[in-house]
């Protein structure tokens, strides 16, 4: 195929994850690049070029051994829920954003482990890019059947580096903050990650249905050809354990492979995403592993006695049968595997390079006087230009140093360099007492261990037998022979370094941790990360931190990276959640992680810590004092939700003490109000009676006619106070409920008639016209006495209230369903629309108190009242539609 | 003849009132409420008024801060005479400008004393 064309090709597909990635970033689209599948298929970065071309060559090579890399991972897969889970949640509570900042962290912020993790990871991960680059230009070799061209300039395939690194810049770097959503990027992948699988089902299906007939007749035929057997079982016990280290490593891989820390932790929306991924990833990685081996088996066949590189199987089959369109499918699959890895891998390598490598050591110090445009610029721009020398890098690699080896062993070496932070990384989330020089020790010691069992070796030539280093060990000594070290001969190269790397490594760790002590904010770390759900909602409270420190100062900083509006919109959240007031001028531990977090996604851990510390003055504090402080602040947390509920709950309380109070107070003021009342009620009577006794006694001359009327008044008063003594005692009777209703079934209409004949003389005498609407008989249960007590108060205020002239009463009956309405309207004056409500309360007393009512002492209404209660009845009043009041109360039928 | 003024709502208490100060040679003026003596003052300036508090319409306090506005009634001395009998009632009313404060039930003989050390 013509090179132009599938430059062309290539273009073009790039252009098509461009739009997918912009797509994505787009608000109205985040519904789809946010959601489980998106996140899973992402996941599948971990197949690389390295599976879709690799696979099948270590499968046709030397059989089943490419399985490993697949079994380890799905192994693990099921322990995301708990372990994926807790670092996602620790990733996301102090912003960070790559495997070197949660190292560095938990070990104390320390600057120097950040740098040492990040260089560990360029050093497995830049020859791998390059492997990725390899793959690229190989494939594209094939496809064209072009070759290499010597110079660089005139190789088209620099032409794809170039592009891709070009991509990977522009999109990588669209926030400053690293610990932010890359939403298009990550879409894009998962696209990529579909559209691989699927071209790879493709061509496993096009091999084995349509070249062969099925994986039977590839067996068949394959089981003809030599070490067919030996290559397609595990072997001796040697071999095992071969299997079992090279499972291991996989299974460190999946979680410590930048682009696996990527796209598993920093992308992660949401922790329920991992319920998905948990089986649709491992679903993925046995899909792509049905084809793998029927495609280098089948080729081995095809291509039986010709020197192929067994890596291009995929493509040299169709090419073979002239199938063009397929094998530019195929070559466009392999292409997504390593841009995919290509781009995120460059993304998190070039973050940790700014972030824990170039910024803490070289750029802190300009950032720090520079404004935030200016500072957002640059750290912008230093990732953006990391990103993009890191492919060229790589693929400078590839060309120069040509990569001999397959495909599959040099990922595995990548493996063997990323898997010596293991144990810092899995000692951050189990063991309290790793420590800063533990992790960094043992991650040198498994480094060089590694270089001496692994990388020398790998640089001499594997299988040089004239190398005397290889062949007879460093100082001829044969415990010290690199690939057998202490006589551990029966190992493979990889299994073998990986074994001794490791354990040099781990216990290295573990003899440094436990013998040197580490100072308490590795301490103080160490019990934030394993016990993160405890501080998940508040977890700036398990930061212990003691100084002085001032609030502007703090602000100072994060102005400078964040700027004014974020700056504040931060400070406004933390003054909400901690309840803090925002003139506080000294600032505490939690404002100080709290900043500490800000900056993280920006400038990485280390540079955080110390450019807060350089504004603030902080005071040691011993090892058992964080341990106090934290186990006081786990109390805390736990007294705190308690007193927080207890302080609720007496506010609540409160309040209603409050109101009952007032109630109480209201009803203290109207019982004096009664009193007063009341006792100027029956002072009048008796200030009549003692009146006219005095006349009578000391006035001999007194007329009899006079005499006659002082003491007629005398009685009537005498009376009058009785009265008034029977209603004091009526309403008190009604109010304790002393007094029981006599429930009889009466004709409320003869009812009426019985009330209003006493009173026929004063209606009469008012000259006023009384008509009763409704004629029709109700029978209703109520006690008849009482209701005549309620009627006669009515219609005498009536009375009282109609004018002298044409007055007018009328009492009016509705029926109501369920009750019945009784109206007494007069036309007189009408009630005072605010006393309304009042005006049936036995401590009422208009808003002027001297100013006297008609009714006399209103215990009358107040007592109307509390027998249509006892009924289950309401009674109101209000100014009916002509004028005068309307005074209505209920039965119940 | 000293003229006087009985301002109260209670008809009982205005017929003794009426008939000891008519017996004492007192011209008696009646009003059932602070509005009634209002209207009365118009036209006559009693030398002395027997004031209660609680009435309708118009109160005792306001009938007495109307009379302190009119400069004809300034001579007119002022008794009140009320059931009100609290130490802060009786303040309010001094300080109004009544000149003697009775409480209700009161002695007859007291308060035509009272009237006559006031006004003879």
């Amino acid at each position: 195929m013509n090179s132009i064309v599938l430059i062309f090709i290539l273009l073009l597909y790039l252009t098509f994850l461009f739009f997918i990635a912009h797509w994505a970033e787009k608000k109205e689209n985040l519904r789809w690049a946010n959601n489980p599948y998106v996140y899973s298929l992402s996941l599948a970065v971990y197949c690389t070029a390295w599976t879709y071309y690799g696979s099948i060559g270590v499968a046709a090579n030397s059989g089943l051994n490419y399985l490993t890399i697949y079994i380890g991972p799905i192994i693990i897969i099921p322990a995301w829920i708990i372990i994926l889970r807790k670092i996602i949640r620790i990733s996301r509570l102090n912003n960070v954003s790559s495997i070197a900042d949660f190292i560095s962290l938990r070990y104390g912020n320390s600057r120097f482990l950040g740098a040492l993790v990040t260089l560990i990871c360029l050093a497995a991960i830049l020859p791998y890019i390059a492997l990725q680059l390899k793959a690229i230009s190989e494939t594209f070799h094939v496809v064209t059947k072009t070759s290499e061209n010597s110079l660089i300039i005139l190789d088209t395939t620099t032409y794809v580096a170039v592009a891709l690194a070009l991509f990977a810049s522009y999109y990588g770097t669209k926030y400053v903050d690293a610990s932010e959503k890359r939403k298009g990027i990550i879409t894009a992948v998962a696209m990529e990650s579909t559209l691989k699988l699927l071209f790879f089902v493709l061509i496993g299906l096009y091999v084995t249905y349509v070249v062969y007939d099925g994986y039977g007749d590839i067996y068949q035929k394959a089981s003809l050809l030599e070490h067919f057997h030996e290559k397609n079982t595990i072997g001796s016990i040697e071999n095992g354990m071969n299997w079992f280290f090279l499972c291991m490593l996989s299974l460190f891989a999946i979680f410590l492979l930048p682009r696996q820390f990527h796209v598993s932790v920093v992308e992660n929306n949401r922790e329920r995403h991992i319920k998905t991924a948990l089986w649709l990833f491992p679903l993925y990685l046995f899909i792509f592993n049905l084809f793998v081996f029927p495609i280098a088996w089948g080729g081995n066949v095809l291509f039986f006695g010709e020197a192929k590189n067994a890596d291009t199987f995929s493509l040299l089959i169709p090419q073979f049968y002239d199938n063009t369109f397929l094998t530019v499918l195929v070559f466009l699959g392999g292409f997504s595997a390593a841009i995919s890895m290509i781009i995120v891998s460059s993304i998190s390598l070039s973050t940790m390079l700014s972030n824990n490598l170039l910024i803490p050591y070289t750029f802190l110090g300009k950032l720090k006087n520079e404004a935030q445009e200016i500072n957002n610029k640059k750290i912008v721009n230093i990732r953006k230009v990391g990103i993009f020398l890191l492919i060229i890098i790589a693929y400078l690699i590839y060309r120069f140093f040509a990569l001999d080896y397959s495909l599959g062993s040099i990922g595995l070496v990548s493996f063997v360099i990323i898997g010596q932070l293991a144990p810092s990384f899995f000692g951050a989330l189990f063991w309290r007492r790793g420590s800063s020089l533990g992790a960094k020790s043992g991650i040198i010691m498994g480094f060089l261990v590694c270089l001496y069992t692994l990388l020398i070796p790998y640089a001499y030539g594997l299988t040089n037998t004239t190398n005397t280093f290889i062949a007879s060990g460093l100082f001829n000594s044969d415990l010290l022979k690199p690939l057998a070290l202490f006589g551990l001969d029966y190992l493979s190269p990889i299994a073998h370094a990986f074994f001794w790397s490791m354990l040099f490594n781990t216990m290295t760790y573990f003899a440094v941790s436990v013998s040197f002590k580490g100072n308490y904010r590795e301490r103080n770390y160490a019990e934030m990360y394993i016990d993160i759900d405890k501080y998940s909602t508040n977890h700036e409270n398990a930061f212990v931190w003691r100084g002085t420190a001032y609030t502007r100062d703090i602000e100072k900083v994060l102005l400078k990276f964040l700027g004014e509006d974020r700056t504040q919109r931060a400070m406004a959240i933390f003054n909400t959640k901690y309840n803090v007031d925002k003139n506080q001028e000294m600032a505490d531990a939690r404002l100080v992680k709290f900043a500490e977090n800000l900056l993280t996604g920006h400038i990485g851990t280390a540079s955080a810590k110390i450019l807060i510390s350089s504004v603030v003055k902080e005071e040691k504090i011993t090892l058992p004092e964080v341990l106090k402080i934290l186990e006081e602040s786990n109390e805390t947390i736990l007294i705190n939700k308690k007193l927080t509920e207890t302080s609720n709950e007496l506010k609540k309380i409160t309040n209603q003490l409050q109101k009952a109070n007032e109630n109480l107070v209201i009803k203290d003021k109207q019982k004096d109000d009664f009193l007063d009342t009341v006792t100027h009620e029956l002072r009048t009577p008796i200030t009549a009676i003692r009146a006219a006794s005095e006349i009578l006694i000391d006035d001999d001359e007194i007329p009899e006619d006079i005499k006659k009327q002082f003491l007629t008044n005398i009685i009537s008063e005498s009376d009058r106070l009785n009265r008034l003594i029977d209603k004091i005692l009526d309403l008190e009777k009604l109010e304790t409920g002393k007094q029981k209703l006599n429930l009889t079934l009466n004709d409320f209409h003869q009812t009426l008639l019985k009330t209003i004949e006493p009173l026929q003389q004063l209606i009469k005498n008012k000259n006023i016209s009384i008509a009763i609407e409704n004629n029709k008989p109700i029978n209703l249960r109520y006690d008849e006495d009482r209701i005549i007590q309620v009627v006669t108060n009515l219609l005498s205020n009536a009375i009282k209230f109609c004018p002298d002239k044409d007055g007018k009463i009328k009492i009016k009956i509705i029926d109501r369903e369920q009750f019945y309405e009784i109206h007494v309207m007069d036309n007189g004056k009408g009630i005072d629309e605010k006393d309304a409500e009042m005006i049936f309360d036995k401590f009422y007393q208009s808003d002027n108190q001297n100013i006297k009512k008609p009714q006399g002492s209103g215990l009358g209404l107040a007592i109307c009242k509390q027998i249509i209660e006892l009924h289950q009845g309401k009674i109101w009043v209000k100014n009916n539609d002509i004028t005068g009041a309307c005074f209505t109360f209920t039965l119940l039928k | 003849m000293k003229k006087i003024l009985l301002v109260d709502d209670e008809p009982n208490i205005i017929m003794s009132l009426e008939y000891t100060f008519k017996k004492n040679n007192y011209e008696v003026f009646i009003a059932r409420d602070g509005q009634e003596a209002l209207e009365i003052l118009k036209t006559q300036i009693p030398d002395a008024i027997i004031l209660d508090i609680m009435m309708p319409n118009v109160d005792g306090y306001a009938t007495l801060e109307h009379i302190k506005k009119n400069d004809a009634l300034q001579e007119c001395k002022v008794i009140f005479l009320s059931a009100k009998n609290k130490e802060s009632d009786i303040q309010k009313g001094l300080n109004l400008g009544a000149s003697a404060y009775l409480t209700k039930p009161f002695s007859l003989k007291k308060l035509v004393d009272q009237v006559k050390e006031l006004i003879e």
